[in-house]
């Protein structure tokens, strides 16, 4: 876990940091795994409860692991007006896993979320927090054939 | 020495001290649920809401002192509140018995939102307790929302736990209420209204104590008609 000590290093082991912290974390790994957790709370010196309750407080923290890409299929109105759940049907035919899982290969992870305040471009997905406006099932079907080519110069940032 | 007045009687305390403290230094009872001397004031619970000069509703428990202020802990709204809270709190938490008391009490008689037994009103006592006094930091919330919850780490015996049973020693509504001889519902038939309808025998049969509606004073005959259903406290008993 090298990496998680360099995390809590770069932010000098401060308890006011510890939410930048489970978010480099999260950058990294996808999600919070528990070791990390632990250790966290071990060098920084706050009980594991206090960070367990900030890690389930925050939606942006996933406790369970999460794929490479996330893809996030907005069901707010005007997307659930717009079509949003034939998005997800489209999606659960073409990675072959349900809501809130992961491909068995760990490349996406699949969600859906409630409005992300851009309802004049429903239907919304949002991919790795990039939003694809006036989605459909063709243009989906594109942008994950593109994701799934591997992407050697992409993967640096 | 700060100086203010409760329901219109000037009291002087330290700086810093709660309306709750001032209140209770004048014998003034304020009910609570998630206060404790022994620990930080939390105004979960919001019971001990009273009202301030200005008309404010304020908890009690979390609002200092200040020179001059007027504070009314049972006034009609305060007690409409109060009405209000405890139906609240019933709806989530059916099966305490400091609850259903509370509810006697104010004469709450229905709980009108949708029933589910939590058993937990989420006061924080128990995880005030852990961290405060057992220093053991073991238990505290997590979640947010409706699926806020009390455990402890990933939901697995905790390993700074000590088993000290705090945190039960504590809870405001672990102790169960009674069923008496009703049939489930959400708002008991309070046997133990400070007013009983049966005083000559009340302490005799000790109804609280499971012999609940022997004497038949609180209690329907079915044989006899609707009309004559008898009242705990001036109000009709459901059976």
């Amino acid at each position: 876990m090298r990496e998680i000590e360099a995390i809590i290093e770069r932010y000098g082991a401060q308890r006011r940091h510890v939410i930048s912290m489970l978010q480099d974390i999260q950058a990294r790994f996808h999600y919070l795994p528990k070791d990390a957790l632990m250790e966290v709370a071990a060098r920084v010196r706050i009980p594991l409860i206090d960070l367990y309750s900030i890690a389930t407080f925050y939606n942006c923290f996933s406790l369970l692991p999460r794929g490479e890409h996330v893809i996030k299929v907005c069901l707010g109105t005007a997307c659930h007006l717009k079509g949003g759940t034939r998005l997800v049907e489209a999606l659960e035919r073409e990675l072959g896993v349900r809501e809130g899982e992961m491909t068995p290969d760990g490349r996406f992870s699949f969600e859906t979320v409630r409005c992300v305040g851009a309802c004049a471009l429903a239907p919304l997905v949002l991919i790795d927090e990039r939003y694809y406006p006036k989605m459909t099932q063709r243009k989906l079907t594109q942008v994950l054939a593109r994701l799934r080519r591997p992407q050697p110069a992409a993967e640096a940032g | 020495m700060t100086k203010l007045r409760i329901n219109g009687i000037e009291v002087e305390i330290e700086e810093g001290a709660s309306l709750l403290e001032a209140a209770q230094q004048l014998g003034i009872e304020i009910p609570t649920l998630c206060f404790h001397p022994g620990l930080s004031a939390y105004g979960a619970c919001r019971l001990c809401v009273v009202e301030l000069g200005d008309g404010r509703l304020v908890s009690a428990c979390t609002y200092p002192v200040q020179e001059g202020l007027r504070v009314r802990t049972h006034s009609p709204r305060v007690m409409r509140a109060r009405r209000m809270l405890i139906e609240l709190l019933l709806s989530i938490c059916p099966s305490s018995k400091r609850l259903q008391d509370l509810a006697a009490e104010h004469q709450v008689e229905r709980v009108r939102f949708a029933v589910r037994d939590e058993r937990c009103i989420l006061c924080g006592l128990c995880v005030r307790m852990c961290a405060e006094q057992m220093m053991a930091h073991a238990i505290g919330f997590v979640n947010r929302g409706y699926r806020r919850r009390i455990t402890t780490p990933f939901d697995l015996p905790s390993e700074v736990c000590r088993r000290c049973g705090g945190c039960l020693y504590i809870c405001p509504v672990c102790e169960v209420r009674c069923q008496g001889v009703e049939a489930p519902s959400a708002v008991c038939g309070s046997c133990m209204t400070p007013a009983p309808t049966c005083p000559p025998v009340y302490e005799d049969l000790a109804c609280y104590m499971g012999a609940a509606g022997e004497c038949g004073t609180c209690v329907r005959n079915p044989r006899m008609p609707d009309s004559h259903s008898p009242t705990v406290a001036g109000r009709r008993v459901r059976v």
